[in-house]
């Protein structure tokens, strides 16, 4: 194969990656790390970089759709960067150090316990009722556009999110993912944000996390242009189609997606890496 | 209230603006070295299975910038993924301005913090 027929097949593949990841929340880099190590057989450490930088694509590209429908929570997101952020500098800092059947492994498990905390319950919960003191004081409760108008919600557990968006920018800092799932997680599962609301506010704090670690990747020399130019332009393309998607899709079928690939996906990173084929 | 909900609402969609046109630019510059790329190297082999690191001209900042300017094709689309890293970036640099002027000193601050880490993993 040479590199012009690669660069193609490269393209087109990570378009349906950015439309996955862009319906879903995920950033693109979820679908793109398996992606890239199974099927095309690319380094792990490439494929990090690579998949760092379409997470940055796909989070800046969407983000002006987003913000246009006004369902980003800007403050929110805003506040849970300061975890998302730190977090991520650690995460990309202690890369160095593991093994890539480590990597493939963590990469596996966190795609398993997403795809199993979205099965938990479909049911689409809008909590409106009291008002925390935190939430209050940090200007997190908003309101978002809805079917039959515009809709109240207040925010929950303000320190457990905070905690578990640290967490999540740990996990993007080592894996080179936007880790979109656990940021869905934290502000869906524990803050008790609507789901469109916390999909769309982590879509927009993936890029600033991203950018975070990209400094690092990049000086290691884990991001390759031949291979981050296919892979960033098909991205862009699928999440520009994916945002136009969105705000018609149902809430439950959007969850069933986003759990049966990444299910599919966990599996065969933990096989890979326990075999140490990556 | 309703002039707050207004401001928000405007800084919201010049941040998002900012943002597409940011993408568009960076997209444009990886097409513009892609071209030289694939024109120079399309007819080669690819060589990803191992990793080796990349060389000095693709990883530090000014390097980059220096062999972009002389038109080699991995070094302009490198450059352009170094446009794409810093749109987050500038939209952070510009929230902190929009909440200054909107006198909300608390998120200026938050927002000032989330630079200075992001700053600490860039340099």
């Amino acid at each position: 194969m040479t590199i012009f027929v690669f660069t193609l097949i490269l393209f087109i593949a990570s378009a349906f990656a950015g439309l996955i990841g862009s319906l879903t929340g995920l950033g693109g880099g979820v679908v793109l790390i398996p992606l890239l190590t199974l099927v095309f057989k690319i380094n792990i450490h490439y494929a990090i970089g690579t998949s760092l930088i379409s997470v940055i694509a796909t989070s800046s590209g969407a983000a002006a759709a987003y913000v246009k429908e006004g369902i980003t929570n800007i403050r929110l997101g805003m506040f849970l960067e300061l975890a998302t952020t730190s977090g991520a500098i650690i995460g990309a800092m202690t890369a160095t150090f593991v093994s890539t059947s480590f990597i493939a492994v963590t990469f596996g498990v966190i795609l398993l316990v997403s795809a199993i905390t979205s099965f938990m319950s479909i049911d689409e919960k809008i909590d409106s009722g009291a008002k925390g003191k935190f939430a209050s004081f940090l200007k997190l409760n908003n309101s978002f556009p809805t079917g039959d108008g515009m809709r109240d919600y207040t925010v929950k557990n303000v320190a457990g999110g905070f905690l578990m968006m640290n967490i999540a920018g740990i996990v993007s800092g080592l894996l080179g993912i936007g880790s979109g799932a656990l940021k869905v997680i934290a502000m869906d599962r524990v803050m008790r944000i609507p789901f469109k609301v916390s999909t769309t506010t982590s879509n927009f704090m993936i890029g600033v996390t991203a950018a975070a670690s990209a400094g690092v990747y990049l000086k290691r020399g884990y991001i390759d242009p031949g291979l981050s130019m296919p892979v960033v332009l098909g991205v862009l393309l699928g999440a520009l189609i994916g945002s136009r998607i969105l705000f018609r899709a149902e809430t439950r079928i959007l969850k069933v997606l986003f759990a049966i690939v990444i299910c599919i996906l966990a599996a065969e990173m933990i096989y890979n890496g326990i075999k140490g084929t990556l | 209230m309703e002039k707050k909900m207004i401001d928000d609402k405007r800084i919201e969609i010049i941040m998002g603006n900012l943002l597409r046109f940011g993408v568009f630019l960076s997209a444009l510059v990886v097409c513009t070295g892609s071209f030289i790329y694939l024109f120079q190297h399309g007819s080669a082999t690819p060589q990803y299975r191992t990793f080796e690191g990349e060389p000095k001209r693709l990883t530090e900042l000014h390097s980059i910038l220096t062999s972009a300017l002389n038109g080699r094709g991995r070094s302009i689309i490198q450059f352009g993924l170094l446009l794409l890293i810093s749109t987050p970036i500038v939209r952070i640099i510009f929230s902190i301005i929009g909440f200054i002027m909107e006198r909300d000193l608390l998120y200026a601050l938050i927002t000032l913090v989330v630079l200075a880490t992001i700053m600490v993993g860039l340099f």
